[in-house]
């Protein structure tokens, strides 16, 4: 389910990152509570969490690499997978779609080479993905590019919005 | 276009007094404002007190199921010696929502100050606001507010030196919107699938950590801080229609509007001129063919059913839909409804949490029913296979996941009938579905 890495996997949680987590720890009255904000972490570190990063956690949180996995693959954030440099989430849900969300959609699957949904482009620049309702319906389109979040986002701006991420 | 608009005479501004105000969002420029001025008149109070003046002023919860939240808070249990929790609910993500987004980046302090004065009546000592993934410019900005309300004294082991403490937790979701139901939301923080949880036990018994627990929206909780400072009778004071819907609601109005936005009416506004008077009404040259008054998962309005609905509780059910969480979707003549009922049956379809098999079978057959009518292979008897199928999702499982996808199929069939008819007996080609 969760993807490996192509090298042996160097531990996530060392140093800075080892210190945010552990910064975490008087928030929370269990370790398992400190799954969702570590997996942030990794993510943050790493662009995606590999099955490495996962029995690493595993370990960390006293819990088991199934476990883990269980709770990863049930969120949509979590890439189990490398992802392109930016990851681009477009809204398509019935309040965009019906101020031509799917247009956005199209266009930057177009601008970015990313060929479909899903994939990434083949510079490893972009991927694009499609997602449900990212509550700012008032605003169609909005993307999320990387932690981005842009508003009203129309076909004939998604270049220059492109640009703006080498 | 987009919010913030100016304020139009019509609105009710008591949450988004101060939307759009860059300063509002500061501890110095809520305090300006009059911010926690309502918390320490709470500290003075016994939380008995806090309690029943907000049953008396009559709010309920803004999330959408809109129970009575000073009942709720009177379920929780007193002196039993346990550790009590509050959880707010910023996980909005039902499609057409997006009024708790406004009050999370232009008033975090309203909530922070909302979340205190609950935390003090209900006695608990430890607050997690769950905030959706997505919403990266919201949590950044409450984050903010949280350390600077920390910094300031207004939170922690001695809040406002009222040797109370009062801790505030802001917690990252990761893309799930089943999240935004009650114990999955618990479960979430838990560090857990977000599955939600069979009900007894209530939260207020049983929640977060097995603890007693109250949930509620954020556009309750920053209702508050106003009911305290300004008293329960001017709250209750503010209705237009029944006498059971009182004060203001966020209301975000979305799709074939002129001018979509978060607008704040008294409850039992007319939703006629919300649509027309607030929003501009249809873009030019087209008729208004649909309203969806509450966020995707409530029943879908025809016109006439629009024309006199007074904006409240009972007004919408009334009219056989619900206020909800007040995400409006408005749709004009150009819209595909049977292509849009697909597209949230697929969005219900994708946020199953997989756990009941009536939802996890249900909303994915419901999909592929209506993608198959779309692709011009419908059958008359297709209807009744999906309102069968929707009699099988409503009622019958864990959550009310289900019973939201089944809310717009049938009432769309009984509703729109000839536009799913036309669908069937045309064998239409599909020529939107697909990017």
């Amino acid at each position: 389910v969760s993807g490996h890495e192509t090298t042996a996997h160097e531990p996530v949680f060392t140093g800075a990152v080892l210190a945010k987590l552990e910064a975490l720890y008087p928030k929370y009255p269990d370790k398992r509570s400190l799954l969702l904000p570590a997996l942030w972490l990794v993510q943050e570190a790493r662009g995606w969490v590999s099955a490495g990063s996962i029995t690493e956690l595993a370990e960390l949180l006293d819990l088991t690499a199934a476990y883990v996995r269980g709770v990863v693959t049930f969120y949509t954030m979590y890439h189990t997978h490398p992802v392109g440099r930016h990851f681009i989430q477009v809204c398509t849900t019935s309040p965009c779609g019906i101020c031509g969300a799917e247009d956005v959609a199209r266009a930057l699957v177009r601008e970015t080479g990313c060929g479909d949904l899903g994939t990434t482009s083949p510079d490893g620049r972009f991927t694009v993905i499609e997602v449900e309702c990212l509550g700012a319906c008032g605003f169609p389109t909005p993307i999320l590019i990387d932690d981005d979040f842009i508003e009203n986002v129309s076909v004939d701006g998604v270049a220059a919005i492109l640009a703006r991420y080498p | 276009m987009g919010y913030p608009h100016p304020i139009h005479p019509k609105e009710t501004p008591v949450l988004s007094t101060h939307f759009g105000e860059v300063e509002a969002r500061t501890y110095a420029g809520w305090v300006k404002r009059g911010g926690y001025e309502a918390l320490k008149k709470a500290i003075a109070m016994a939380p008995d007190e806090i309690i029943n003046e907000v049953k008396a002023s009559g709010l309920r919860g803004r999330g959408g199921a809109g129970f009575p939240t000073g009942m709720k808070w009177s379920f929780m249990p007193k002196d039993d010696g346990k550790p009590h929790y509050l959880c707010c609910n910023a996980d909005e993500s039902e499609p057409g929502t997006f009024k708790d987004r406004e009050i999370l980046r232009w008033t975090p302090h309203a909530l922070i100050e909302g979340c205190a004065i609950a935390q003090l009546a209900i006695r608990a000592e430890t607050c997690y606001i769950y905030i959706r993934g997505e919403f990266t410019e919201p949590y950044h900005i409450l984050q903010r507010a949280v350390d600077e309300a920390y910094a300031n004294g207004v939170l922690g082991v001695n809040a406002l030196g009222s040797g109370r403490r009062v801790d505030i937790i802001v917690h990252r979701g990761a893309g799930a919107y089943i999240c935004g139901e009650e114990t999955a939301l618990m479960n979430s923080i838990e560090g857990r699938r977000g599955n939600p949880r069979i009900k007894p036990p209530f939260p207020a018994v049983a929640g977060l950590f097995g603890l007693p627990t109250t949930i509620n929206n954020v556009e309750t909780l920053a209702a508050v801080p106003a009911i305290i400072t300004r008293g329960a009778a001017w709250y209750a004071s503010l209705k237009l229609s029944s006498p059971k819907s009182t004060g203001t609601k966020l209301i975000s109005v979305c799709g074939h509007v002129q001018r979509p936005g978060v607008y704040e009416i008294t409850l039992g506004f007319p939703m006629k001129e919300l649509i027309y008077d607030l929003c501009g009404g249809m873009r030019p040259g087209r008729t208004l063919k649909a309203v969806i008054p509450g966020g995707s998962s409530v029943p879908i309005m025809t016109p006439a059913e629009v024309e006199d609905c007074a904006t409240d509780y009972e007004g919408i059910v009334a009219k056989g839909s619900m206020l909800g969480s007040g995400g409006m979707i408005v749709m004009d003549d150009s819209t595909d409804l049977v292509y849009q009922i697909m597209r949230l049956a697929r969005f219900y379809a994708h946020e199953s949490c997989a756990q009941c098999t009536n939802c996890r079978e249900g909303t994915a057959w419901t999909t592929r029913v209506l993608e198959r009518m779309l692709a011009g292979e419908g059958k008359a008897s297709d209807l009744d296979l999906l309102l069968d199928l929707s009699e099988n999702m409503t009622g019958k499982t864990i959550c009310v996941l289900s019973d939201s996808c089944a809310a717009p199929v049938v009432s769309g069939i009984h509703k729109f009938r000839a536009d799913f008819d036309a669908y069937i007996n045309t064998a239409r080609p599909l020529t939107t579905v697909g990017v």
